[in-house]
C-alpha cells in the first residue's frame, strides 16, 4: 500500500506530520516525534517579535543603571545582546534536529516586521530547515488596521520571504479573512508553496474567580476540523499548492476526512499531547486499515475524493452542509 | 594613525594588554575599567602583539593580585596589573620584592586619594607617593594621549632597565576623561618593543632546567651591600626612559621628555608640577606670557628614580623663584615629596657649584580628591611667587581659614573662543551622560574636530545628579578642569534648577535649554528668581522643550536622551543645523540598527518631533516672579546641617572653608532626614480600608519610608485633613488606631511594598492595600508626616519583636539612604537598626553599604528621641571583620572595667540591690535590656553626685553595663574574597560579634565584578564567559567551627525566618554569621520583582534557608535547622528571570545549558547534604570547650 505523499515538494512516507507545538521544543522532543512515526516535524514557532521584545527588555535593564555612579558606569560586561544571539537556541535546535532526523524538519517563523522575517528566514534556511512555515500572527483586538492592510501585509511578507530563500515556504493561515479562499490563492500567487489550514489563535479568557485573565492553552478538539476541511475541499481543485489540514485531528477518521477533502498531509499536536508521541503510528495504521477496508492502494486515490469539483459553487456546499447540519440537529434534538 | 575617542583607562589598558601575557587584577575605583577591558578583550580572544591571548586572572585582593603577579614574573611571563589607592598600598610588600629582584613589569595606576579622615574615590597622588620608596620607577602621564603613549614607553623602559615601573595618571580627571587621541597600532607596538627584550626577561625566570635560588634570607654581613648592588641599574633609568621617549618620537612624531619645560626660556618664576595639573599650568603660562610675564612650567614625567640632571637642566638659569606643586598631603613633613626633592636637588647643585644661585622655592598642595585645579589657581600661585615674601608653604583651590595657608585667586577664562563648551545637568541613568558620550563621538569623528568629555556624579545610587562637561574645538583639547564658562547649558530635569544654581558656569550669551512641561510663554515665570535675573544679566538665549512629552508621544517612554540631544545639536551652533540633525540620525541608525527598523524609526521620529517642539523663550527685561529655590534643608535642621551639609547638597561644598569641617572625620548621624529628595513622581499610597496591618510592606521597604504607629483615638486631635488612620487590628487594645505613614518625599517608588502586600483588593485591577500612584501635590504628605511624627513612637516593651507584624512599630534608625531604588540590602540594615539600633556599634566594610551608609553629604544611620542610635564606622575593605572585632574587644574591656569599678564603688553608691542587679541580670530579651537601661540611668544619676577618679572612671564606661551589640556588615566581595581570611579568623575567635553579609553574589559597588559568591553560569565582569565554578558555601565553612551561629536568610522568601535569625544571632553569646540574600541591579532584574526573585532563589534551591544554632547543640538538640521547603521549582525558572544568566544563554547557549545542568545537580547535592545534617544527632556536630 502506498502511503507516500508530497508536501512542499518534500517526499513524505505517509501524510501524518507533527505540527508546531510544545513537543518540539527540545532535541529529545523532536527526536521523540520522529521516533513516534511522524513523517515530518514542524518545530515550535520562533517568535521573532518576542525575541525582539526580550532583547529590548535586556537592553533596557542594562541602560537603566548606566552612568549613574562614578564607581560603576555599568554593571555588565559588554556582551552585545542581539536578536540573533537570542534566537541562537532555536537555530541550534533546528540545526541539531535537521542533522539528527531522517525525516524533514520544517521551521516555523512568527515575525513582526518585514526586516525580521527576511533576516530570520535566511537564518532558518542556513540552519538546515527543509521548509519554512510562516505563522503570520496578528493580535486579536486590533481595531486600527483595515482588513485590506492585513491582507497586504501577508502578501508582502510571503513575497519577501519566498524571494529571500530557496527552500519552500508555506503559510499557516488564519480563518478570519473576509474571503479566506481568495486570500489563500493570492498567498500562493505571492509565492507560497503550501498552505496550512488553519492557525488557531490562543485567546485569553476571563477568570471569574481570580478576576484576572487566563492565558490558557487549549488543545483542539475533533469538531474544530470541520472549518479547515471545508476550505481544503473548496481549494483543492483551484490550486496545485500543498494543502495541510491542521486542526481537530484526534482519530484516524479525522486524518481520513482531511485526505478525502483534499489535504496532502495532516498535522497534529493535540493528539500527540493527549496520547503520546507514538500515537502517530496508530493514526497511520488506522489510515492503513481503512484503506484496506475500502480497497484503496494508494493515497493518490483517496486525496481530494470529496473535494469540491471545479464547477461546483462553494457557497452551495457550505449551504448544503449548513442545511444538512440543521436537519441532523433536528433529528437529534427535536425541533429547534 | 587611527584617531579614537576613549578615556585614560582605555588608553593605558589598550597598550598594557597588547604588550603583556598576564593581567593580574582586582577591581578598585577608578582603575577597575582597565581590568574590565582586559577581561573583556581576553574573553573575545583578542591577542597581544606577539600573537598570544593574554591570561586575565582575578584575585581575592590587590595583595593577592600582586602576589600572583610576582610569581608570574618569576615564572618569566610578561605581567601587568591595574590598581589605585588602597589597592596599591596592599601591593607594597610585593613591590619591594619585585624591585629588589630587578624584575620588569609595569603597574598602571589611576592615582587616587587614600582613606584618612574619610574615604575618597577621587584623584590625587597620595597613593603613588606612598610607594615612591619601593624601588619602582614612577612615570606620570598628564593626558589621555600620554596615558596611551607612556604606557608603551614604560613597558620598553622596564624591559631595558630591569627596574619595575608604575605608570600613573590622575584618577577620574584623566582615567575617566574622554578625549581624542592617536592610537598606536599593533605594528607600532611590535616595532617599538623588540621581542629580544622579552626573551631576556623570560631567560631570567626560575626554571628547574637551570635552577638557582632567589628570595634568600640574608644576614648583617651582606644585606646592606646587596641592597647597594642595584644602584647602577637605577642610575641608568633616566637615560633609558629618555631613550625610549626619543625612539617613540621617531616612531610617532610625539616627543616627550623626562622633564618638560614650557614657557619663557628666560623665565624668572616657574611652577614645577606632575600629572594633569601641568596642562592647567601651561594654559595659565600662555595667558601670562601674553601679558609679558616671565614665567614657565616644568612638567615632571619621570619622578622615580628622580632624574636630577634632567631636572636641573630644565630649570632656566634665570629662574629666581619656584613653586613646587604636590597633589598629595604628608602631615607633619617638612614639605611634600616633590617639593623636598626639588629643593634638595637645587641646594646640592648650588653647593657643588653646578648652579650659581639658589632660587626661592615654595611648596604648595593642590587638587586633593579631584579638587579642581584651574588656570586661575595657577595664576594665583604665580602671583604669590611675585610677592616679596611668598608663603613658603601654601595650598590652592580651597579656603583655609584655620592655618591660613590657602592662596587667593580669581577664576578666569583662558580658553580659546574657538572651543565650544557645554554643560548638561541630568539624573543618573536618564540617558544624559550616554547621549553626551555619543555626542562626543559624533563630533569628535568629524575631520578637524577634537572633543573632550568629563562627567561628574553625586554619591547617591538612586536619583543621583550628573553634570556633563563637554568641549569641542579645532585644536586638541588640554583643559583638565571643569567647564567654567559654558556656551551651552542644558538642564534636563526641572527639579535640578529648583534646587541648584545651574547658571554658575554661564557667561554672556550662553544658550540655555530647559526641559520643562511649561509652555514657552509660561516657563520663564516659573524659574527661580535668581535664575531669571542671571539669564537677563548675561543676555542668555533661553530655549525650552517638553522632552518628556515628546519622548512619550514618540513611543520612547521616559527616555528623553534622543530628544534633548537633538535640541542641543539644533541650537548650540556646534554644527550647521541640518547637518547636525542628519548626524544625529546617522548615529541613531548605527546605534539602534540592530534592534530593528521600528526602533530606528521611533528614534528618528523623536528627532523630528524634538525640533518641532523646541521653542525659543523670550527673556523679559526684569524678573517676573519672586519664586525662590527650594531650600536644601529645612530651617529647623541643626546648625551643622544648615551651614555645612546644605552647601554640599547644592553643589557648593567647594566653598566651605577648612574651619567648617570636622577635624577628625566625625559627622553627625542621621542627616538624610533633612534632605527631602523627591526623586520619584510615583510613590506608595496606603489604602487604610484594605490594609490588614501585617507589617510586610514596612519590613521590606528599602528606604524606611513606610512607618507604622498605633495610638489612642485621642492622639488624632489636631490631625490634618486627609490624615489616614484605621482601627488597630489587634487584640487587647480596644479603640486604638493605626496609621501606616508614607514618607512620600523620601519614597523612591520602587514598588517592593506592593509586591510584599498580601492583600488583593476585590475591586480588581491587581490593587493591593498599598499601591503606587502619581504624586500630584506633595504638600499634604508633608503635613501628614509632620503630624505623624508628633505621635509618640510605640514603647519597645509593648511591641512583639518576634513577628513581622510587631517589628513595624520599631523605629528604623537607618533611613532614606541613597541606595538604589528597590535595593535588596537596605531592608536588612533597617531591620538591624530597628531591633538593636540603640545599643549597636557597626563596622562596615567598604562597598555599597559603606557608600549609601556613609558617603557625604547626608548619611542614613540615625538616632532615636533619646539620642541613641547605631555608632557606625568604615575602616577599610579588607579589614572589616578585624575592625569589628576590635570594637568588640574594646567593649568587653570597658564592660569589665565598668563591672570592676562598680564593685569597688559599691559602698559609696549605697544601693546594693541596684549594684547586684546590674551585675547579675540576664540581658537577653528586650524587656531585660530596657530594665537594665533604667538601672544604668539610675546609676548615672548617683554617680553624678560622686567625686573621685573611680567615679569618673565608672561614669565614662557605665554605658557598657548595657550589653553592646557589635555588628560587622559588608558585602560578599568583602566576606568571600578580600576579607575572607580576617572573617574566618574573627569567627574562629569565639567572640560575641554578629556578622551580616549582604550577599548580592557580585561586587555591586564597583560595577558587577565576579566574587566567589557569584553562582555558576552567571555572567559578571571578570567572568564575561560565565562563572565556571560554584559559589563558596560560606555557611558550611562557618558551621565547621561548631560554635558559630550561622543563618542563611532571604526576607523576600520568609521574613519571619529572617527576623528569627537576626534575633538569635544577636542573642547568641559568641560569633554569629548571617548570609542575607540581597537582590541587586547587578543581577539584571526588574527591581520591582526583587522579592519574587528571592522567593524563587529559595524555592529553586539556589539559596536554601537554614540556621545553625550552637545553643541547641548545647541543649542536646540538632543545631542544624533547614528552614525552607524542598526545592519545588527547577533552577532554570530562577535563572530565566535574571539577565546575568540570560547573557550567557545569548552568548553561548550550550555553555549556559551545561552550567545550568551542573548548577541543578549542585542544588540537589547541597540539598541532600543539608537534609542529612538536619536529621543528625547533636553529638555529630563539632563542640567547643566553652560548653
Amino acid at each position: 500500500m502506498d502511503l507516500t505523499t508530497t508536501y512542499l515538494g518534500l517526499e513524505l512516507k505517509h501524510p501524518v506530520v507533527a505540527s508546531a507545538g510544545p513537543l518540539s521544543q527540545t532535541l529529545d522532543g523532536v527526536k521523540g516525534l520522529a521516533d513516534g512515526g511522524a513523517s515530518a516535524v514542524v518545530l515550535y514557532s520562533l517568535f521573532e517579535e518576542q525575541l525582539r521584545a526580550e532583547v529590548a527588555r535586556d537592553e533596557a535593564l542594562i541602560e537603566s543603571h548606566e552612568n549613574a555612579s562614578p564607581e560603576a558606569l555599568d554593571y555588565f560586561p559588554a556582551n552585545p545582546i542581539t536578536i540573533k544571539s537570542a534566537a541562537y537556541s532555536y537555530l541550534s535546535l533546528l540545526e541539531r534536529s535537521a542533522s539528527a532526523l531522517d525525516v524533514p524538519v520544517i521551521a516555523s517563523l512568527n515575525g513582526a516586521d518585514l526586516g525580521g522575517w527576511v533576516e530570520f528566514a535566511r537564518e532558518l534556511a542556513d540552519a538546515g530547515a527543509s521548509a519554512i512555515e510562516l505563522n503570520i500572527y496578528l493580535v486579536p483586538g486590533d481595531t486600527a488596521t483595515s482588513g485590506d492592510a492585513v491582507e497586504k501585509r501577508h502578501l508582502e511578507i510571503v513575497s519577501a520571504v519566498t524571494s529571500a530563500v530557496s527552500i519552500p515556504v508555506s503559510v499557516k493561515m488564519s480563518p478570519y479573512f473576509s474571503s479566506p479562499g481568495n486570500m489563500a490563492l493570492r498567498l500562493v500567487d505571492a509565492g507560497a508553496s503550501g498552505l496550512v489550514l488553519f492557525n488557531r489563535f490562543l485567546q485569553p479568557d476571563v477568570n471569574p474567580e481570580t478576576l484576572g485573565m487566563d492565558s490558557a492553552f487549549d488543545l483542539s478538539t475533533t469538531h474544530e476540523g470541520r472549518l479547515p476541511r471545508t476550505w481544503i475541499a473548496a481549494l483543492r481543485n483551484h490550486t496545485n499548492a500543498s494543502l495541510a489540514g491542521s486542526t481537530g485531528v484526534e482519530t484516524a477518521d479525522d486524518v481520513i476526512r482531511y485526505l478525502l477533502a483534499g489535504a496532502d498531509i495532516v498535522m497534529t499536536t493535540a493528539a500527540l499531547v493527549r496520547h503520546g508521541r507514538d500515537y502517530t503510528s496508530e493514526l497511520v495504521s488506522g489510515l492503513q486499515s481503512w484503506m484496506l477496508r475500502k480497497e484503496f492502494t494508494s493515497l493518490e486515490q483517496v486525496r481530494g475524493m470529496m473535494a469540491l469539483p471545479l464547477v461546483t459553487d462553494a457557497d452551495a456546499l457550505e449551504r448544503g452542509g449548513y442545511v444538512g447540519a440543521i436537519q441532523a440537529a433536528k433529528e437529534r434534538y427535536g425541533a429547534l | 594613525m587611527t584617531r579614537a575617542i576613549i578615556d585614560g583607562n582605555e588608553a593605558a589598558a589598550s597598550v598594557a594588554y597588547r604588550l603583556n601575557e598576564l593581567c593580574s587584577i582586582y577591581p578598585i575605583t577608578p582603575s577597575s575599567t582597565m581590568a574590565e577591558l582586559a577581561d573583556e578583550w581576553a574573553g573575545k580572544g583578542q591577542k597581544n602583539v606577539f600573537g598570544i591571548r593574554p591570561t586575565v586572572v582575578q584575585m581575592q585582593s590587590e595583595g593577592g593580585a600582586a602576589g600572583a603577579l610576582h610569581g608570574a614574573l618569576q615564572g618569566g611571563a610578561m605581567s601587568t596589573t591595574f590598581t589605585a589607592s588602597q589597592g596599591l598600598l596592599l601591593m607594597i610588600p610585593n613591590m619591594y620584592k619585585i624591585a629588589g629582584e630587578l624584575t620588569s613589569t609595569v603597574f598602571h595606576v589611576a592615582a587616587r586619594s587614600l582613606a584618612a579622615q574619610g574615604l575618597s574615590i577621587f584623584g590625587d597622588h597620595q597613593d603613588v607617593m606612598a610607594v615612591r620608596q619601593t624601588g619602582f620607577a614612577l612615570l606620570s602621564s598628564a593626558s589621555v594621549q600620554e596615558c596611551h603613549d607612556l604606557a608603551a614607553v614604560s613597558q620598553l623602559a622596564t624591559l631595558r632597565s630591569r627596574v619595575p615601573f608604575i605608570h600613573f595618571f590622575d584618577g577620574f580627571r584623566t582615567s575617566h576623561e574622554l578625549n581624542t587621541l592617536e592610537m598606536l597600532s599593533d605594528d607600532d607596538l611590535r616595532a617599538y618593543v623588540p621581542e629580544s627584550l622579552i626573551i631576556e626577561h623570560r631567560d631570567r625566570a626560575l626554571s628547574p632546567e637551570h635552577p638557582y635560588i632567589r628570595g634568600t634570607a640574608q644576614n648583617p654581613d651582606t644585606y646592606f651591600q646587596s641592597r647597594e648592588t642595584v644602584n647602577p641599574y637605577y642610575d641608568k633609568v633616566p637615560g633609558i626612559v629618555q631613550g625610549a621617549m626619543d625612539e617613540f618620537a621617531e616612531l610617532t612624531g610625539r616627543q616627550y621628555h623626562l622633564m618638560e619645560y614650557y614657557g619663557d626660556p628666560d623665565a624668572e618664576a616657574i611652577i614645577i608640577i606632575m600629572g594633569s595639573g601641568a596642562q592647567s599650568a601651561m594654559q595659565a603660562v600662555d595667558h601670562l606670557l601674553a601679558d609679558g610675564r616671565k614665567v614657565g612650567v616644568l612638567q615632571v614625567r619621570l619622578y622615580r628614580p628622580l632624574p636630577v640632571d634632567a631636572l636641573l637642566d630644565a630649570i632656566p638659569a634665570s629662574v629666581t623663584s619656584i613653586a613646587v606643586m604636590d597633589r598629595t598631603k604628608e602631615p607633619g613633613a617638612g614639605g611634600e615629596p616633590l617639593f623636598l626633592d626639588v629643593t634638595s636637588a637645587l641646594a646640592e647643585a648650588v653647593s657643588t657649584g653646578r648652579r650659581a644661585t639658589l632660587p626661592r622655592v615654595i611648596g604648595g598642595r593642590y587638587g586633593l580628591s579631584s579638587k579642581e585645579f584651574t588656570p586661575g589657581m595657577v595664576i594665583g600661585v604665580f602671583d604669590e611667587l611675585a610677592k616679596p615674601s611668598p608663603r613658603p608653604r601654601f595650598t590652592v583651590g580651597i579656603n583655609d581659614d584655620v592655618t591660613m595657608l590657602s592662596l587667593d585667586y580669581d577664576e578666569l577664562d583662558v580658553e580659546s573662543p574657538q572651543t565650544l563648551r557645554a554643560v548638561f545637568f541630568g539624573i543618573g541613568s536618564d540617558g544624559t551622560v550616554g547621549a553626551n558620550k555619543n555626542t562626543i563621538k559624533i563630533l569628535g569623528s568629524q575631520d578637524g574636530t577634537y572633543a573632550q568629555g568629563y562627567f561628574v556624579y553625586d554619591s547617591k545610587k538612586s536619583g543621583s545628579r550628573t553634570v556633563s562637561h563637554l568641549r569641542f574645538g579645532p585644536q586638541p583639547i588640554t583643559a583638565p578642569y571643569l567647564v567654567n564658562a559654558a556656551g551651552f547649558i542644558g538642564v534636563h530635569h526641572w527639579s535640578i534648577l529648583e534646587r541648584v544654581d545651574v547658571l554658575k558656569m554661564a557667561r554672556r550669551g550662553t544658550v540655555v535649554l530647559v526641559n520643562s512641561h511649561y509652555s514657552a510663554n509660561e516657563v520663564f515665570a516659573h524659574l527661580p528668581e535668581p535664575m531669571q535675573r542671571r539669564l537677563i544679566e548675561l543676555e542668555c538665549e533661553l530655549w525650552t522643550v517638553d522632552a518628556n512629552a515628546v519622548a512619550r508621544t514618540a513611543g520612547m517612554g521616559n527616555r528623553t536622551n534622543t530628544v534633548l540631544q537633538t535640541c542641543f545639536f539644533a541650537i548650540s551652533k556646534v554644527m550647521e543645523r541640518d547637518a547636525a540633525i542628519e548626524a544625529v540620525k546617522q548615529s541613531i541608525r548605527k546605534t539602534y540598527g540592530r534592534r530593528g527598523a521600528d526602533v530606528v524609526a521611533k528614534n528618528e521620529n523623536a528627532v523630528d518631533a524634538a525640533i518641532a517642539h523646541l521653542h525659543r523663550v523670550e527673556v523679559p527685561e526684569a524678573p517676573v516672579s519672586d519664586k525662590q529655590r527650594i531650600a536644601a534643608v529645612p530651617a529647623s535642621a541643626p546648625a551643622f546641617v544648615r551651614d555645612v551639609t546644605a552647601q554640599m547638597l547644592i553643589d557648593n561644598g567647594d566653598t566651605l572653608p577648612v574651619s567648617a569641617l570636622p577635624v577628625d572625620g566625625t559627622y553627625p548621624s542621621g542627616t538624610t532626614q533633612y534632605e527631602k529628595r523627591n526623586i520619584s513622581d510615583i510613590v506608595a499610597v496606603w489604602d487604610e480600608n484594605a490594609c490588614i496591618q501585617c507589617g510586610n510592606c514596612a519590613f521590606v521597604c528599602p528606604h524606611a519610608v513606610l512607618r507604622a504607629k498605633y495610638y489612642p483615638e485621642t492622639a488624632l486631635e489636631g490631625a490634618p485633613e486627609g490624615f489616614q488612620t484605621a482601627e488597630l487590628n489587634a487584640a487587647g487594645l480596644p479603640g486604638a488606631r493605626y496609621t501606616l505613614q508614607v514618607y512620600a518625599e523620601d519614597c523612591t517608588g520602587c514598588g517592593l511594598c506592593v509586591e510584599a502586600c498580601p492583600v488583593k483588593v476585590p475591586s480588581g485591577n491587581n490593587r493591593k492595600a498599598i499601591n503606587l500612584a502619581l504624586v500630584e501635590d506633595r504638600e499634604p504628605t508633608r503635613t501628614n508626616v509632620e503630624f505623624f511624627e508628633s505621635i509618640p513612637v510605640n514603647r519597645r516593651s509593648r511591641v512583639d519583636f518576634a513577628t513581622v507584624r510587631g517589628v513595624q512599630y520599631l523605629e528604623p534608625l537607618f533611613e532614606f539612604s541613597g541606595a538604589c531604588t528597590g535595593c535588596g540590602e537596605t531592608p536588612y540594615l533597617k531591620l538591624l537598626s530597628q531591633l538593636f539600633g540603640g545599643r549597636t556599634s557597626i563596622a562596615n566594610a567598604t562597598g555599597c553599604s559603606s557608600i549609601y551608609g556613609g558617603n557625604l553629604p547626608t548619611t542614613p544611620w540615625s538616632r532615636n528621641k533619646y539620642g541613641r542610635g547605631p555608632a557606625w564606622s568604615n575602616s577599610l575593605f579588607e579589614d572589616n571583620a578585624e575592625f569589628g572585632l576590635g570594637l568588640r574587644l574594646a567593649a568587653d574591656l570597658q564592660t569589665e572595667l565598668a563591672r570592676t569599678r562598680l564593685e569597688q564603688l559599691r559602698p559609696e553608691i549605697g544601693n546594693d540591690d541596684l549594684v547586684d542587679t546590674i551585675l547579675t541580670t540576664e540581658q537577653q530579651y528586650e524587656s531585660d535590656l530596657s530594665a537594665q537601661r533604667a538601672r544604668v540611668d539610675e546609676l548615672k544619676t548617683i554617680l553624678e553626685g560622686m567625686d573621685g577618679i573611680r567615679a569618673a572612671d565608672l561614669r565614662s564606661v557605665c554605658d557598657h553595663l548595657l550589653r553592646r551589640s557589635v555588628w560587622i556588615v559588608g558585602g560578599d566581595g568583602w566576606a568571600y574574597d578580600i576579607g575572607s581570611g580576617g572573617l574566618d579568623h574573627v569567627l574562629a575567635s569565639g567572640r560575641n560579634v554578629n556578622v551580616l553579609v549582604l550577599d548580592t553574589e557580585v561586587y555591586s559597588n564597583t560595577g558587577g565584578q565576579a566574587s566567589k559568591a557569584t553562582p555558576m553560569g552567571a555572567v559578571a565582569k571578570f567572568a564575561s564567559a560565565g562563572k565556571e565554578t560554584i559559589s563558596k558555601d560560606l555557611a558550611m565553612q562557618a558551621i565547621s567551627y561548631g560554635n558559630v551561629y550561622v543563618a542563611r536568610v532571604a526576607m523576600g522568601a520568609d521574613p519571619e525566618q529572617t527576623l528569627k535569625a537576626f534575633r538569635e544571632a544577636e542573642a547568641y553569646d559568641g560569633p554569629s554569621l548571617i548570609l542575607a540574600y540581597s537582590h541587586c541591579i547587578a543581577h539584571g532584574i526588574d527591581m520591582k520583582k526583587g522579592l519574587d526573585q528571592q522567593y524563587l532563589a529559595v524555592n529553586s534551591g539556589h539559596w536554601p534557608l537554614m540556621r545553625y544554632n550552637p545553643v541547641l547543640r548545647m541543649a542536646g538538640k540538632n543545631p542544624f535547622l533547614l528552614d525552607s521547603p524542598r526545592p519545588r521549582f527547577p533552577l532554570r525558572k530562577y535563572h530565566e528571570n535574571e539577565l546575568r544568566f540570560r547573557m550567557l544563554k545569548a552568548a553561548d547557549p550550550e555553555a549556559a545549558e551545561r552550567m545550568l545542568e551542573f548548577g541543578q545537580a549542585q542544588v540537589a547535592r547541597r540539598w541532600r547534604d543539608y537534609e542529612e545534617m538536619s536529621v543528625r544527632g547533636a553529638d555529630e556536630f563539632a563542640t567547643d570547650a566553652k560548653e
